[in-house]
């Protein structure tokens, strides 16, 4: 049985990345290499006001004087800042009106991807923001989420439509300074999505935003902004993929949430960046910076992520409880296989009165692969009666490798509880022996397994997430899950 | 005694007294001492002192400690000094091999070291370089150097003396040796003490280590033991700090287990300034067993750190942690308990436990349970629990007629009793389940005798140390 498990482990590193297509659009690009004129030469390309750029040449000054992170536990030869692209757009002929206009490459991609935007808008009714390369290529829905006064449109027509909104929220929760990969996007970033939902509205629908990174050897620095108002709720949904390629591709993104009193945000991704080949080859970089605050009380954010992508990633979403009685939730399944390394997890900081806090988080490493989780569950003194439950179970597939824990956890208050538990362990012979016996091979005992293993993540998926999500474990560890 | 007085910046002062006393004071120093030495001192030049930013050093800030003048007693005290007239240990009924060092120095009346009948060598460190440098050469150093730790390296480059204990193949040592580490100063002092013991195959050690100042003035203590545990061995070690709060202690441990062996480790810290308990245990052999376990009750200002860094590196060991601690006033604590298991150590068990109480506003914890695994056949679980006293068995207690503080007493030493009910040695256990109530009821302070200078009013037993047997 010993010998069986291991062919199924085998033909699980042998899984294929079926998104690594490339597509042929014209595309624009700045030179490559960053300096002083890439900033401006982006702003400018996007017809940013002054106050814009001044944000990106603030940012870009602060980056020189960083130095890249090391202390995650990943392991990359050193990333030639100068070597990269910082701005590729697919080219744009004129306005677009609706979605016949939209390039047929264009949407041949977006098909292959499973992702017909016409099929979304038509059937599922859900809002999609298309990112190709880091410029948002098509915004679905606009009209029917303007009757309830919800924005939901690219970053950088938020930038000209909507300065205020953007100038007030924008770099409220990361700031520029905030980190390395934070400083660099907040420089260069080219797009991304911006969604505002006004006081009192329920968003009807769930709002959705595909990354793709098609050109060669460009990173994608993508930024989106979501704010809630007070007494709002969206749920947003994120999911990415790029095509194969030799060479590692940079992606930095920022996500920030702003929750106002008694809303709620609930933050989707499905992140399907292409791995690497089996072996280690390319593969997305991706150290992506997500944080929501809980500005008000009463409110809500919560962040599900189901990471199968990306040759490294590093990304940590957490929540600033700042509201008293404000809740921040993390749910994740992570699968690594082959030379994956993912360094991720996620901070709650506790400052507001009974704000509570849940981390589930579960790893599957498979392969070669390392998978670790990197956690900080902070107490402030004045955060009275809050409450952390942690909980990072790890299982491994295969002897080669590795599965690894990190919480921090700091209390300064004696009125709080918080818990931390984890566990590591393989699928085991008895649970296995159990499936066999009632005739369920070694192969679907394995996907049964890791199902169940994921589900309590999984289960807070969107529905329409839920499903792609499952296809996605099927796919990272093909030949095993049923 | 000579002292050498550091004026500025301790790490320059250390770095010009090693080059311009180097003759002086280390001249006597066998090859392989002296090669060890040399590497240390270059090591330590390369790391320096820890520092907050150091993922190992954070939440234990030691910059004030720093920016204290120390003096070094790096010369041997006047000979003879009556072990008894400066420490008198109190335990009821505990029959101990006493082993004690004054200052980094180790003590004694007639022999420097000993060889008991049964073979066993307890003794001067200093003097076992010289006499014994087969066994220095193959255990000295040899667990320590790869730590990458500053203070190690600092240790290594001007350790002198310290406690030397051997014990051949297949002895049971009939009596718990105790190492009393005494400071008697009355200048600021910074020491390096040093320890070494080697437990050959199949035998078995008690061992109790005492910090203990006698003093009111700063110290700096910085201490480093390396313990090799031979195959199918047995040790039970102690360790019992409570000191004054002027005192910084770090205290690292390197112990090495060899197949078969089991290790249970106990610290208990009740008072100190800044108290460090560093273990790091390095499974090589297979089936062997570490029980790392701690408890540790701080209050006012005080700083307790526990790490402990366990490496499974063969298949078939099992380790368990287990830290207990109550924090109250401005008290700070850090736990970091790290359990890496390697690639094909496989059917690897290892749990790892803190739990922690916090009774006022002002008392932080910080507690990072890391688990990095390599092999896939393995249970591996942590856990870590910050919280307060449970209000329900708090209800049940009072509704019972028992007063508030009474009540809160009782769960707190309930809380405790779980790691102090694991110590092996019944007398030991008896006076520091005392201690723990006396310190709960806010009684025991640190005391200027000894380390288990503990006797109550209604228990006045003196024992006797008979020090012929030095």
């Amino acid at each position: 049985m010993e010998k069986e498990q291991n062919q199924i482990i085998e033909e699980v590193t042998q899984g294929e990345y079926k998104y690594g297509f490339y597509t042929d659009i014209e595309s624009d690009s700045a030179p490559v290499g960053l300096t002083e004129e890439t900033v401006r030469f982006i702003s400018a390309r996007k017809n940013e006001p002054a106050w814009m750029l001044e944000f990106r040449l603030k940012a870009y000054r602060h980056w020189l004087a960083m130095t890249e992170p090391t202390w995650a536990n990943v392991h990359h030869p050193p990333i030639r800042y100068q070597d990269i692209i910082y701005y590729s757009a697919p080219k744009r002929k004129k306005e677009l009106k609706s979605i016949d206009e939209v390039d047929p490459e264009l949407l041949d991609t977006f098909n292959k991807l499973g992702i017909s935007l016409e099929e979304q808008k038509n059937l599922a009714g859900v809002a999609v923001d298309a990112v190709i390369d880091s410029v948002s290529v098509k915004t679905t829905f606009t009209e029917t989420l303007s009757k309830y006064g919800i924005i939901f449109c690219s970053f950088s027509e938020a930038v000209q439509n909507h300065p205020d909104l953007v100038k007030q929220h924008m770099a409220s929760v990361v700031p520029h300074t905030d980190n390395f990969f934070a400083a660099l996007n907040s420089a260069v970033f080219s797009d991304g999505s911006f969604c505002y939902v006004p006081k009192g509205v329920r968003c009807p629908i769930e709002l959705s935003t595909y990354f793709r990174i098609n050109a060669a050897n460009t990173g994608q620095f993508e930024r989106t902004l979501i704010v809630a108002d007070e007494g709002a709720y969206v749920s947003y949904m994120e999911g990415c993929t790029a095509p194969m390629r030799d060479e590692n591709q940079l992606h930095a993104a920022i996500v920030e949430i702003v929750a106002m009193k008694d809303a709620e945000v609930k933050y989707s991704t499905v992140q399907n960046w292409y791995p690497g080949n089996k072996q280690g080859q390319g593969g997305i970089y991706n150290f992506v910076t997500k944080r929501g605050i809980c500005k008000g009380s009463h409110s809500k954010i919560s962040w599900t992520q189901v990471e199968t992508g990306s040759a490294i990633t590093w990304k940590y979403p957490s929540v600033v409880l700042m509201g008293d009685n404000s809740v921040g939730e993390f749910y994740s399944v992570a699968v690594t296989n082959n030379y994956q390394q993912a360094d991720t997890g996620s901070k709650m900081l506790h400052l507001g009165k009974n704000t509570k806090s849940t981390i589930i988080s579960k790893g599957i490493s498979a392969g070669f692969s390392n998978n670790s989780y990197r956690g900080l569950v902070k107490i402030m003194k004045r955060a009275e009666n809050s409450r952390n439950f942690s909980q990072c179970d790890s299982l491994l597939l295969g002897d080669k490798c590795g599965a690894h824990t990190f919480p921090y956890i700091n209390t300064q208050n004696h009125s709080s509880i918080v818990e931390h538990e984890a566990t590591t362990s393989k699928i085991s012979d008895d649970q296995l022996f159990y499936c066999n016996q009632r005739g369920i091979s070694t192969e679907s005992a394995i996907g049964l397994i890791v199902n169940g293993y994921a589900k309590e993540v999984l289960m807070h998926l969107p529905m329409e997430f839920a499903v792609e999500a499952q296809k996605l474990l099927a796919i990272s560890l093909e030949g095993s899950v049923g | 005694m000579e002292n050498i007085q550091i004026e500025t910046d301790l790490k320059s002062s250390l770095e010009s007294l090693y080059t311009e006393r180097n003759i002086s004071l280390f001249g006597s120093d066998s090859s392989y001492v002296a090669g060890l030495r040399k590497k240390a001192f270059d090591k330590f030049r390369k790391l320096g002192f820890p520092h907050a930013r150091l993922e190992k050093w954070r939440g234990t800030d030691l910059s004030k400690t720093l920016a204290t003048e120390f003096e070094f007693a790096m010369n041997a005290p006047a000979a003879e000094i009556d072990i008894e007239s400066i420490f008198r240990c109190e335990v009821p009924h505990f029959e101990t091999f006493l082993v004690a060092q004054l200052n980094g120095w180790y003590v004694f009346k007639h022999n420097p070291l000993t060889t008991l009948s049964n073979g066993i060598i307890v003794g001067s460190l200093a003097v076992a370089f010289k006499k014994y440098p087969e066994l220095i050469s193959r255990h000295y150093g040899k667990f320590s150097e790869n730590a990458g730790e500053g203070l190690t390296a600092l240790n290594t480059a001007f350790a002198q003396d310290g406690i030397f204990i051997y014990v051949p193949d297949n002895v049971t040592v009939p009596d718990t040796i105790q190492m009393v580490n005494i400071v008697d100063s009355d200048r600021n002092l910074m020491l390096q003490t040093r320890n070494l013991v080697i437990l050959g195959n199949n035998s078995h050690l008690r061992l109790v280590q005492c910090d203990d100042s006698i003093n009111h003035k700063i110290t700096f203590i910085n201490s480093v033991s390396e313990i090799y545990i031979g195959r199918d061995s047995t040790l039970d070690h102690y360790k019992l700090q409570n000191k004054d709060e002027n005192s910084t202690l770090i205290n690292t441990i390197y112990f090495h287990q060899e197949s078969g062996s089991t290790l249970s480790s106990n610290s208990i810290s009740l008072n100190g300034g800044i108290i460090r308990n560093s273990s790091v245990v390095e499974l090589s052999g297979e089936n062997s067993t570490a029980n790392i376990y701690g408890v540790y009750l701080m209050d006012k200002d005080q700083h307790v750190d526990s790490q402990v860094f366990i490496d499974h590196q063969v298949p078939r060991c099992q380790s368990s942690e287990l830290f207990k601690g109550i924090l109250d006033d401005h008290a700070s604590g850090v736990f970091n308990g790290h359990v890496i298991v390697r690639r094909d150590a496989q059917q690897t068990n290892a749990s790892q436990t803190n739990k922690n109480i916090l009774l006022t506003d002002k008392a932080t914890i910080d507690t990072r349970p890391f688990l990095e695994i390599y092999a896939d056949d393995v249970k591996c679980s942590h856990g870590a629990t910050v919280g307060q006293l449970d209000n329900d068995a708090m209800f049940y207690i009072r509704s019972r007629g028992i007063s508030e503080s009474n009540a809160r007493i009782l769960l707190m030493y309930a809380f405790a009793a779980e790691v102090v009910n694991k110590i092996e040695i019944p007398e030991l256990r008896q006076r520091i389940d005392d201690m723990v109530k006396k310190r709960l009821r806010g009684e025991l302070s640190y005391c200027d005798q000894c380390v288990l200078h503990c006797s109550s009013e209604e228990k006045k037993v003196s024992f006797k140390i008979d020090l012929s047997k030095i």
